[in-house]
């Protein structure tokens, strides 16, 4: 199966002040239920529990707050299915929820010094604040989406994989070149 | 005439000539210039024409606050109506043309209107043209909308070319206003440690300080702007922006910026405008002040223009506004103007003051200079007619009969005092108070505007405030208080002292002269875009109007895009004078943003071709796509309508997909639908409670069709569910409702049910979803392999999963169809491989694509119901004959009360047939059974209407389904259903299902 999967926008990219690209498949595990019960199961992961908007980082994995209920553990797409799987086992009896929902994103990259500026076009953020492990659940232009500082060069946004094509347009329509409003000092 | 120096001018590059053009002339100017700078210095006194009598007009003033030069800028795709020139920066083939004139600018036959001033006074619309009735839309108002107006709209066809963008921006303190004091405040709050933002509207810092010659620490205003600019440039925590009006102050220190970021240059990369949309703690407004017009007879007249823009255009632009200037002021602060035009070498007539004895330092600095100076004396009237040839003077204290000095002149300059622009204070709440002594209003500062804590959010400092003296102080104070409000602990070194010239009072001069007759007193205008006289006030005043707001609108005074912004205190003095009363009386109108207009496309930002609204597309939406797709918009969604072929119509394309599901097997995309997991202890509990009908008893495995009802017992959504093991179940809603239904059932959870072990999370997206229909749907299905999906293995209702062809399917035995149907789920990402793999194994079984439509024909054919066809909010199950899926054995579930109301059991209640044309036609979509009898509004009675409506093509006729008065009771009567051109089509009551009523084909 794996020559016959797809994400949303497999290989876009737009280079203005910020070159946008979409980061292909992703995997995502949403876990509902009382954090603490959450994080019982998730320790072998080698995962903290992030406090209030905030993610945690492992290797290849990361874990970040969604709600006061929710957390959601991104991890390489090949694993997704499986830890789903794992989790649901590790979590039987209790109350709590674990949903894979890797196919129901789509992950863009941003990159360059511009990045904040491109997005304070879009979300109602104050990107000069916002630090590295820190997620933010917001909206961008019209739709929902999640962002958080992959590394000192590398902004990361996630969205439904369905507006793939409007991020995508809103990103590169946001980082054209003279644009740059030179806001993030 | 008005021309240009052969030296100075503080803001022009003489290095860089510009050529533009006004009405198709050709004329130059220099980088930095304003459009309006250069038209003076070009000696084009006229720019347009007024609003109602066409009356010529000039440049009044040098900002924001002009009334009179408005022009259309640009053309075709860049034009633009309603641009002020005094705020127009110059830019190279710039192309501006005069507005509100017919047939040209010089002669303008409309200008009869102004013969003839008495058809046109206060509330003329309301009085002229109440009779005969008929005539108002006939006759008057398309003359009026000929003859009023200002400039024209863009061509229809016309497309905006720039791009406009909006941006998200967060500070501690955000100053509004770039002059000394908003300098002064943002260095303040900036060395006390506070984020600090300063917008300017204009391309410069410093405001009019350099013009008005303060000094600072003894030195040129210009020097400390200058290292104060550097200063605040250098600091990690300052952002400036030029170019960037405050536009509005909102709740909780929510402030719109108007940034024109290429106005000056347009066609290159940057957008046009851009919006900031600032979240600040605390706010300082440093917006200067506006100098008030005089109030004499004909003081519209090209060439008399605001004392201050006279020397904002000498100093700046080294322009002279003529040659021979007359000045006329009651206050000291023109003499600026007069001192100025001297040094340039200008001739100044004479210096007209009001007042009786003028002996303050700036008259006395006048006189020094050889300045002649007319006291207790105001201009009788204005002579000239397309421009200014000379005045006429008398007495102050006067009916303006007797006239006491003719001056000849080619420019007036007037002040009658100067008034805070008070108005980003007053649009968040701060109130106003009547200053005495400077005879303006000015900010009160115990009824400030206050943020989301009910604590002061918003400061005001400098000539904004009322203070037309030293401002750095004041400035200082507004900075560091609002610095340490949003918690800076920091300390702002001393601020420097800046000069204020010892001034004497003003004397208030409402009129000119002040007891002018009524001959004067129609040709003093009070508001020169609208056209609206001291005469025409003092009409509504006598009218009875004693409410400023009420006279606004029945006058039009500050109506206009200038809001009043010079005609506003001198409006509300005629008025409270002809109403006997004090000022602070009568009030002042509502400051409302924005300050000055902003442009569609900024208020629309980014939101425009292909990103207006986000569009959602499925795994196959591409495949769509290429293969001829109709699109219909679902929600967000594009749904494919129906797939058209080489040469074929709509109609034929969703024919043949329709046949080819009941005759070999058709493939849907149903990626849309939406499908919420719904897990918990308490989920079988919560499902009973979402739906009508039983969920719980539901067994793992199995699928069930289910009503959701909104309290009233309203049906709401409808859709399969799949119950996925013990405690959780997903549910499948319709396309347009699954987030709605989903906030719903969390809406509930939190709100109702917390202590309900549920959760949901939406998974729509996360799966891809394929209906495969037809009698060969499990042909198709089996050439892919991996899943036994015989009869008996998955029987009707059942559900799945596994390896399907190599997919990692749920595959569902619903039918929405009637016939042979499977859902299959995949992974999103596995959606269109799959979606290629059914197409190339059912290949040769004749499998196709199908649209909507043909979803919508066969499941009619079906009498299906569809919510948002058979339903519309106030639709009940019992209405569509759905009773079977109403439990009676549930003690409770949402919308069994409002169920069980007395109208909801009304027997007369309008329920579901089919309808069949006696003749074989289509129903029109939505028409109505007439029944004998009118209403007591003389319609027809009504008995029944179609909500769903086809042409067959396996029937081969029109089908239809309808809600009629005790329709079930009443098999086989035939209603008369009103068509267009009150034609009456003929239709018989059927049973809705018309198609395989035993369920024989989708059981197979």
């Amino acid at each position: 199966m794996s020559d016959q999967i797809a994400s949303a926008l497999p290989g876009a990219e737009s280079k203005g002040f910020v070159t946008v690209a979409e980061a292909g498949l992703c995997g995502m595990i949403t876990l509902r239920g009382d954090l603490a019960r959450l994080s019982f199961a998730l320790a072998p992961l080698g995962l903290e529990i992030p406090a209030q908007r905030a993610i945690t980082q492992a290797g290849e994995r990361s874990l970040a707050w969604m709600s006061p209920d929710e957390l959601l553990l991104m991890l390489p797409y090949a694993e997704a299915a499986e830890m789903t799987g794992k989790l649901q086992e590790e979590l039987r009896g209790e109350f709590a929820t674990v949903a894979n929902v890797s196919d129901a994103r789509a992950v863009f990259s941003l990159k360059g010094e511009g990045a904040r500026d491109a997005l304070a076009k879009l979300c109602p953020v104050d990107f000069a604040a916002f630090e590295p492990g820190e997620i933010r659940r917001t909206r961008a232009g019209q739709v929902a989406a999640a962002i958080w500082v992959a590394d000192a060069q590398e902004m990361r946004l996630v969205c439904f994989r369905s507006v793939a094509q409007y991020m995508f347009d809103l990103l590169t329509i946001a980082s054209m070149p003279g644009s740059e409003p030179r806001l993030c000092c | 005439m008005s021309h240009r120096l052969a030296s100075g001018g503080r803001l022009i590059d003489r290095t860089a000539p510009l050529s533009f053009s006004f009405n198709g002339k050709r004329m130059s100017g220099y980088k930095g210039d304003t459009l309006a700078a250069s038209l003076l210095a070009c000696d084009q006194i006229l720019v347009g024409r007024s609003f109602k009598y066409h009356r010529p007009r000039g440049i009044v003033a040098s900002g924001a606050e002009e009334p009179n030069a408005l022009v259309g800028l640009g053309s075709g795709n860049r034009f633009e109506p309603n641009q002020r020139a005094t705020t127009t920066e110059l830019f190279e083939g710039l192309r501006a043309s005069s507005q509100n004139h017919w047939p040209n600018l010089d002669f303008d036959l409309l200008a009869v209107n102004n013969l003839v001033p008495q058809f046109l006074t206060a509330g003329f619309y309301y009085k002229t043209f109440l009779w005969p009735r008929a005539f108002w839309k006939h006759v008057y108002e398309p003359i009026i909308r000929r003859s009023a107006g200002l400039g024209k709209a863009p061509d229809a066809k016309s497309r905006d070319a720039d791009r406009y963008e909006q941006i998200y921006a967060f500070a501690d303190v955000l100053v509004i206003g770039g002059g000394i004091a908003g300098l002064q405040a943002a260095l303040a709050a900036a060395e006390a440690g506070a984020r600090v933002a300063l917008w300017e509207q204009s391309a410069h810092w410093g405001g009019r300080a350099p013009v008005d010659g303060v000094e600072i620490d003894g030195a040129p205003a210009e020097d400390w702007i200058t290292a104060t600019v550097e200063r605040l440039e250098s600091m990690e925590n300052v952002q400036l922006r030029l170019r960037c009006m405050g536009a509005g102050v909102h709740d909780h220190g929510y402030a719109l910026g108007y940034e024109r970021v290429s106005d000056h240059n347009p066609g290159s990369d940057a957008p046009r405008h851009r919006l900031w949309r600032m979240r600040a703690g605390q706010i300082v407004t440093a917006t200067g002040a506006i100098e008030r017009p005089l109030s004499f007879a004909g003081n519209d007249i090209p060439g008399v223009m605001l004392a201050s823009a006279m020397r904002d255009y000498l100093i700046d632009y080294a322009v002279a506004p003529g040659g021979d200037a007359v000045i006329v002021t009651n206050n000291d602060d023109a003499y600026r103007t007069a001192i100025a035009l001297r040094r340039a070498g200008l001739g100044v007539v004479a210096v007209v003051d009001a007042r009786a004895e003028v002996t303050g330092a700036l008259p006395q600095a006048a006189r020094d200079a050889g300045i002649r100076i007319i006291e207790g004396s105001g201009i009788r009237k204005i002579k000239g007619s397309k421009r200014v040839t000379g005045v006429e003077v008398c007495a102050i204290d006067s009916r303006g009969v007797a006239t006491t000095h003719q001056l000849t002149c080619d420019a007036v300059g007037m002040s009658g005092g100067w008034s805070p622009a008070v108005h980003l204070w007053s649009h968040c709440g701060g109130k106003l108070t009547w200053d005495e002594a400077g005879h303006f209003f000015r900010p009160d500062p115990d009824r400030a505007p206050t943020g989301a804590d009910g604590r002061q959010n918003l400061r005001i400092c400098g000539a904004a405030n009322g203070t037309l003296g030293a401002v750095l102080a004041e400035a200082h104070d507004a900075g560091t208080q609002a610095a340490a409000a949003t918690g800076a602990k920091g300390r702002a070194t001393k601020h420097a002292s800046d000069t204020s010239h010892d001034e004497a009072p003003l004397e208030p001069v409402w009129i000119m002269p002040r007891q002018a007759e009524y001959k004067l007193r129609m040709k003093m205008w009070l508001d020169y875009q609208n056209d609206v006289k001291v005469s025409d006030v003092q009409l509504a005043a006598r009218e009875g109007y004693q409410s400023v707001e009420h006279t606004k609108r029945y006058t039009t005074l500050g109506m206009a895009t200038d809001q009043g912004k010079l005609s506003n205190i001198n409006g509300l003095a005629v008025l409270s004078d002809a109403l006997g009363q004090p000022i602070p009386a009568t009030g002042t109108t509502t400051f409302r943003p924005p300050y000055t207009p902003i442009s569609m496309g900024a208020i629309a930002g980014g939101a425009v071709g292909e990103v207006f609204q986000p569009l959602r597309r499925t795994p196959m939406h591409d495949w769509h796509e290429a293969n001829g797709a109709d699109w219909e918009p679902v929600g967000q969604w594009r749904r494919p309508y129906c797939y058209r072929r080489d040469g074929e119509s709509r109609t034929q394309a969703v024919n043949r997909e329709t046949r080819n599901v009941r005759e070999a097997v058709g493939l849907l995309d149903a990626s849309t639908l939406g499908k919420i997991l719904v897990s918990g202890p308490d989920a079988p509990r919560f499902m009973d409670m979402l739906y009508t009908n039983m969920m719980s008893t539901l067994k793992p495995g199995k699928c069930r069709y289910g009503l959701m009802c909104n309290e009233n017992g309203f049906l709401m959504d409808d859709g399969v569910v799949a119950r996925l093991d013990e405690t959780s179940f997903l549910v499948h809603t319709t396309s347009g409702g699954a987030d709605h239904i989903h906030g719903w059932m969390e809406d509930w959870l939190q709100c109702e049910w917390w202590d309900w072990k549920v959760h949901t999370v939406n998974l729509t997206e996360q799966y891809a979803q394929v209906a495969v229909a037809g009698p060969k749907a499990r042909q198709v299905l089996e050439r892919l392999g991996g899943m036994d999906l015989s009869r008996d293995a998955l029987p009707f209702m059942g559900w799945t999963e596994g390896k399907l062809g190599g997919f990692d399917a749920r595959a569902f035995r619903i039918s929405f169809s009637g016939e042979l149907s499977f859902e299959i789920a995949v992974p999103a990402a596995q959606g269109r491989a799959l979606w290629d793999a059914l197409l190339q194994a059912g290949e040769s079984l004749g499998v196709m694509p199908y649209g909507t439509e043909a979803l919508h024909i066969l499941r009619a054919e079906k009498g299906f119901i569809m919510i948002g066809d058979e339903t519309d909010g106030t639709v009940i199950p019992q209405d569509l004959g759905l009773n079977w899926a109403i439990s009676k054995k549930k003690e409770d579930f949402l919308g069994k009360r409002g169920m069980e109301r007395t109208a909801m059991q009304d027997p007369e209640r309008w329920k579901l047939v089919g309808l069949e044309t006696l003749d074989g036609s289509v129903l029109p979509h939505g028409a109505l059974a007439v029944a004998p009898g009118r209403n007591a509004n003389g319609q027809a009675h009504t008995e029944g209407r179609v909500t769903s409506t086809y042409h067959s093509p396996n029937l081969g006729r029109g089908i239809a389904m309808g809600l009629v008065a005790r329709g079930p009771e009443r098999m086989g009567a035939v209603l008369r259903f009103a068509g267009a051109q009150d034609k009456i089509i003929e239709a018989r009551i059927v049973d809705p299902v018309l198609i395989d009523k035993d369920g024989e084909r989708q059981n197979v």
